[in-house]
């Protein structure tokens, strides 16, 4: 079990979701990844994504332009 | 939405693939446009999977999709749109797919009508897409299967063909009343409206971007920036992309280290790209033009910053134009 980073900034989505689950793809059962974007919608994509493949949502955080979503992989 | 339910309703595992071309409608502009921020936003594609129960791939294929727009073998519809050789590449795709081989998926599913689209969806087209594709007989259309010769998964047994259905045509109504009778109420945006390449003016501004360039080839920045602001050509040499508000300032700022930027100083005003190869003077012509657009429009003089990448920032005092010194022809 490790943790990971996922660096989405400037990316509008779907390309943060693509991102998102291919970099799930390299990680296993447990693993935390960290999604750093600044497109608000992945606020509703990258969780949606999740539910639908199984991941678990632990945080989606907000400051003033960023957004940080952190996800427990689920396999 | 309604083809992966009829296949599902049978008892079939079904898992959903959404190519992202680079050309897709919805995300991007509700992302760069301030006043779209205050809408809900999601992905369509997700929402349908999560509506249905099903697995969703998202697959980018920017890179592999420039083939398909810069070569259309079947060419091209009303505007830049090659709907038939799309599908043919999206099918493609699927079919080519290790993971669906590695994962024992048996066939392919599309949600196409016969007779619903002009150019790729006719009678004609459809056994085109199914042979060039390399799916042949394992692209099944369930919603207009009765129109077609059984396919391999209906020839088996694996789907039951008397539960597919017959549909023709652009009306859409057998599609709503099927939709009732499955309990399903809100739809997700019909094929078509969903890319860019079917928009007239953005079709006319990609045109443009080739045409001017001498080069008909484009990046993923290139396409994107065609979705922003209002397209002007003073000169064959440069095209200025001026923001129509805040969201759209934000999202030209981050390509200032790319691209000569102008922005209004004095008063408010938009943002505005220089894309080319503008000579100083073409910047302060620019700079003219980008203040007609702003608070000061009717001033004798606004200041106004230009900066090109990697050079300082200047300020300058100009008189902006007036609405006929900016032709119609100017406008992409």
């Amino acid at each position: 079990m490790s943790e990971h980073e996922l660096n989405a900034r400037r990316l509008l989505c779907p390309m943060p979701v693509i991102r998102t689950q291919d970099k799930i793809a390299e990680l296993g059962d447990g693993d935390v990844l960290k999604v750093f974007c600044t497109d608000p919608g992945v606020l509703h994509d990258i969780p949606a994504w999740c539910r639908i493949h199984g991941h678990e949502v632990l945080d989606a955080e907000t400051n003033e332009r960023e957004m940080i979503i952190t996800i427990r992989v689920q396999k | 939405m309604l083809a992966t339910k009829v296949i599902k309703d049978q008892g079939i595992h079904v898992e959903g693939i959404n190519f992202f071309t680079g050309f897709c409608v919805e995300g991007h502009t509700h992302a760069i446009r301030a006043k779209d921020r205050k809408k809900e936003k999601r992905n369509n594609a997700l929402w349908v999977a999560e509506q249905l129960g099903i697995k969703l791939h998202i697959i980018d294929v920017i890179e592999e999709y420039k083939d398909v727009v810069l070569n259309p073998k079947h060419g091209y519809g009303q505007n830049l749109n090659p709907c038939l050789d799309c599908k043919i590449f999206m099918v493609n795709k699927a079919v080519a797919w290790a993971w669906m081989e590695d994962n024992d998926f048996d066939f392919i599913i599309t949600g196409e009508v016969i007779g619903q689209r002009p150019k790729s969806q006719r009678k004609q087209t459809m056994p085109i897409i199914a042979r060039e594709s390399g799916a042949e007989d394992r692209l099944l259309r369930p919603l207009c299967a009765k129109n077609l010769e059984p396919t391999l998964p209906e020839r088996e047994g694996w789907v039951d063909r008397e539960q597919l259905y017959g549909f023709h045509g652009r009306n859409r109504k057998p599609q709503i009343a099927l939709a009732e009778s499955l309990g399903i109420e809100e739809f997700s945006q019909p094929a078509g409206g969903c890319c860019f390449l079917t928009d007239k003016a953005y079709s006319n501004k990609l045109s443009d971007l080739w045409s001017s360039r001498g080069d008909r080839n484009y990046e993923l920045d290139d396409i994107m920036l065609l979705k922003v602001g209002r397209h002007l050509r003073p000169r064959p040499n440069y095209k200025m992309i001026i923001s129509r508000e805040e969201g759209e300032n934000h999202y030209l700022n981050g390509y200032q280290h790319e691209f000569p930027m102008i922005r209004t100083v004095s008063t408010g005003g938009p943002n505005a790209l220089v894309d080319g190869t503008p000579t100083d003077e073409d910047l302060l012509h620019a700079a003219s033009v980008v203040a007609r657009y702003g608070q000061g429009r009717d001033s004798e003089s606004v200041v106004m910053s230009i900066k090109r990448p990697g050079e300082d920032l200047r300020e300058v005092a100009i008189k902006p134009l007036s609405p006929e010194e900016i032709p119609k022809s100017w406008y992409v």
